[in-house]
């Protein structure tokens, strides 16, 4: 997307009609018309009108990884804290684990970091996550960083690019939350030239060309630890 | 009751273990102090005070009461600090717990102990009428280490006092009078590491809490254990001597911008 | 008390020197504070309020949850330095009374649907009060919602009118409000001009209240236009946007 596209939008902007378009993420209908319902960016692609939010709490979509930290063990299941309006709960079921009743304080408790999956949300936002699918689990070690979940889609750039540049020049592990929770692991000075990577990415102003600019950066740096 | 991830406390020790801090400073290190005097119109003083990206304001207000029976000489000074909402998503609405009113008495402490406000010069009648001297500290922004921004700010907001005297009918205005104030600072304990001026993600992870306030002369004014982790006595001597070295390099920062 | 104090002079400027439709200073900065999901600066002639929102989030305790959509707590707080004798520390009935009716006011513009079971706070604090605390805690309230990306149908906005010396002025300053003979602070929605908040005190006749009532409306325009480009602004020079 270029960069002349990019045009901010308040809640109570008119962005369009419902005669030639379809109301999307962010906005609502009134009268026929299409308003923004959100501070965000303006999206139009196909028939949809969007507002891609620039503040605000995660909204969770089902498939979505997430990073929690669990709030609270209870008999069934925990509930865990995935930065979204309520806390979501994972059931005794969807962990990899046997666990007897009453048992669930011994695998999770509070404070405990994990990697999920968003399976189901109900009609009244209740969310539910598992920990049964691939490369989930407890988080051991690292770090966790917090950024707006809707800098996500640039932090890990077009299928994934952004990331591997990352590890192409800093070893290191790397999990990125859609949540906007983002695990890093390796050594203390790997970790944090990950964070100042992963921090310049979501301040910077400008997408157009950034994996570019990034790169540079990532290159200049490696030239100078050696 | 604040969620700390488990992991947050774990990276935070083994920076330590290296010399790191997560903000990237010493360990004896404090973060930006910004000094902002003269704030609030209806005030008698006031200043904000930023540290990193923690935020105090306090207000001075002022009025005529009567004194306490034993001191009927001597103005009167209460502190009040309120831990409002606005400040952190952790604090929550209603009268002042215990965590407020340990704020409150720390800071209060530091400036009455040490005679910062010269109150035997605030009486108008013996043992009638006296000058009361209000100091309202208000947290706009917590990011940890409370007792020296709200310490700082207290005295930042005397210093540019002035007395009410006209609006109460008692004479002309003139500014409170004051004596040099001994500044705070304060340390944290987590492992066996011991970090000045605390960000939230540090203090969160603290056992152990000591604030320092000491004066022009490098004695010791005030001081505050918090928290229920322990000091081993060389820890409280190493904790001393950067309050006093810190001490000094906030005093100057407070006259320059105070103008006193 | 009868004060004999003129409050419009013979060139029919008010005592700050102000006409009869003229609104006071307003300087709006959003995003100011570091822990809130979103915060508002805001000075309006003397007052100074600054608000952070917190939310959506889990409502504590349960049993204040509704099931079907998030509850709006508006708590507005007065410091105790804020006005000229001190205030006493923490809620009276008056702060509760307009807590209250700003927590509706929001209500009705935020899009609470969407947030079962949660609650989105609104903290307003008034640092310097002079006249119309009500009105600049709830304008910067907008602000303050929207920089926290809080989806709502619009940025509510707030203005008073009144009258003194027998004539409907707008947005009434310290001695007019003290001095005056009515004073009516409304919310509206700007987009649609729905009312959301509204009170009056003093004496009107349908007649003023009419003109009062317009004059609110026209004010509470001028601020909305104040509000959008605060935000914009902040933002535009974030995203690097023209």
């Amino acid at each position: 997307m270029s960069n002349e596209e990019r045009k901010i939008v308040l809640p109570s902007q008119v962005l369009g009609d419902t005669k030639s378009n379809r109301a999307g993420r962010g906005t609502f209908i009134e009268d026929g018309r299409i308003i923004s319902g959100k501070l965000g960016i303006l999206n139009a692609n196909s028939n949809y009108i969007n507002v891609i939010p620039l503040k605000g709490r995660y909204e969770p979509t089902v498939d979505d990884f997430v990073i929690g930290v669990v709030e609270e063990a209870l008999s069934a299941g925990w509930l865990v804290d995935i930065n979204a309006p309520s806390p979501a709960f994972l059931h005794v079921n969807e962990v990899p684990w046997d666990i007897e009743f009453g048992d669930t304080e011994k695998y999770l408790n509070r404070g405990d970091s994990i990697m999920a999956k968003v399976t189901q949300i109900d009609e009244l936002k209740k969310f539910q996550i598992t920990l049964k699918d691939r490369n989930l689990y407890k988080i051991k070690g690292g770090h966790i960083i917090e950024v707006e979940p809707s800098r996500v889609p640039r932090i890990i750039g077009k299928k994934g690019s952004m990331i591997a540049l990352i590890k192409k020049y800093i070893r290191c592990r790397i999990f990125v939350g859609q949540n906007g929770k983002i695990w890093v692991d390796g050594d203390t000075e790997s970790i944090e030239r990950v964070l100042q990577t992963i921090y310049k990415i979501e301040s910077e102003a400008i997408t157009f060309g950034l994996t570019n600019r990034i790169e540079e950066l990532l290159k200049k740096d490696a030239k100078d630890v050696r | 009751m604040t969620l700390v991830p488990i992991i947050k406390r774990d990276y935070i020790c083994k920076l330590a273990t290296e010399g790191k801090r997560i903000d990237g400073r010493k360990f004896d290190e404090h973060r930006k102090i910004e000094i902002e005097t003269n704030v609030v119109n209806k005030a008698e003083g006031s200043a904000r005070v930023k540290i990193g990206n923690t935020q105090v304001l306090v207000g001075i207000k002022m009025a005529v009461g009567e004194p306490y029976s034993d001191s009927p000489e001597s103005g009167v000074l209460t502190t009040a600090a309120e831990l409002i909402p606005l400040a952190s998503p952790d604090f929550e609405a209603g009268p002042p717990r215990e965590n407020a009113i340990e704020l409150a008495r720390v800071v209060d402490r530091g400036v009455r102990e040490s005679e910062v406000v010269e109150l035997d010069k605030l009486c108008l009648e013996p043992g009638e009428k006296v000058w009361i001297v209000f100091i309202d500290i208000h947290i706009l922004d917590y990011d940890g280490n409370l007792f020296d921004a709200a310490s700082l700010a207290s005295l930042a907001a005397l210093s540019t006092a002035t007395v009410p005297a006209a609006r109460f009918e008692v004479g002309e205005d003139y500014p409170l009078p004051l004596k040099d104030p001994p500044i705070s600072c304060t340390s944290v304990k987590f492992g066996n590491f011991v970090v000045m001026d605390p960000s939230l993600d540090e203090e969160e992870i603290a056992d152990a809490r000591l604030t320092v306030a000491t004066d022009k002369n490098g004695d010791i004014r005030a001081m505050q254990k918090g928290l229920n982790g322990s000091f081993t006595r060389e820890e409280i001597q190493k904790v001393i001597k950067v309050s006093l070295d810190n001490g000094r390099e906030i005093r100057k920062q407070l006259s320059e911008s105070t103008g006193k | 008390m009868k004060v004999d104090i003129k409050l419009i002079d013979d060139n029919g400027k008010r005592l700050d020197g102000r006409s009869t439709e003229e609104l006071r200073k307003i300087k709006i900065e959003a995003g100011v504070l570091h822990r809130a999901d979103g915060s508002c600066y805001l000075e309006w002639g003397g007052n100074k309020v600054l608000v952070a929102v917190y939310g959506p989030r889990e409502a504590i305790p349960r049993h204040t949850q509704n099931p079907l959509r998030a509850i709006v707590n508006a708590r507005y707080n007065m410091a105790a330095f804020s006005v000229e004798d001190r205030k006493r520390p923490g809620p009276d009935r008056r702060s509760r009374e307009i807590s209250k009716v700003i927590s509706e006011a929001l209500e009705k513009i935020v899009l609470t649907e969407q947030f079962p079971r949660s609650a989105i706070d609104v903290n307003i604090e008034v640092l310097d009060a002079e006249a119309g605390t009500r009105c600049a805690g709830l304008t910067a309230a907008g602000v303050a919602l929207a920089d926290a990306g809080i989806p709502m149908k619009d940025i509510p906005v707030a203005c008073a009118a009144g009258k003194i010396a027998g004539q409907v002025v707008m947005d009434l300053g310290k001695e007019e409000d003290n001095f005056g003979d009515a004073d009516l602070p409304i919310a509206i929605s700007p987009r649609t001009n729905e009312i959301l908040l509204l009170q009056m005190d003093g004496h009107l006749t349908l007649e003023e209240f009419n003109r009062a009532l317009d004059l609110a409306i026209k004010g509470c325009h001028t601020v909305s236009e104040i509000q959008k480009k605060t935000i914009l602004d902040k933002y535009q020079s974030v995203e690097g946007v023209e």
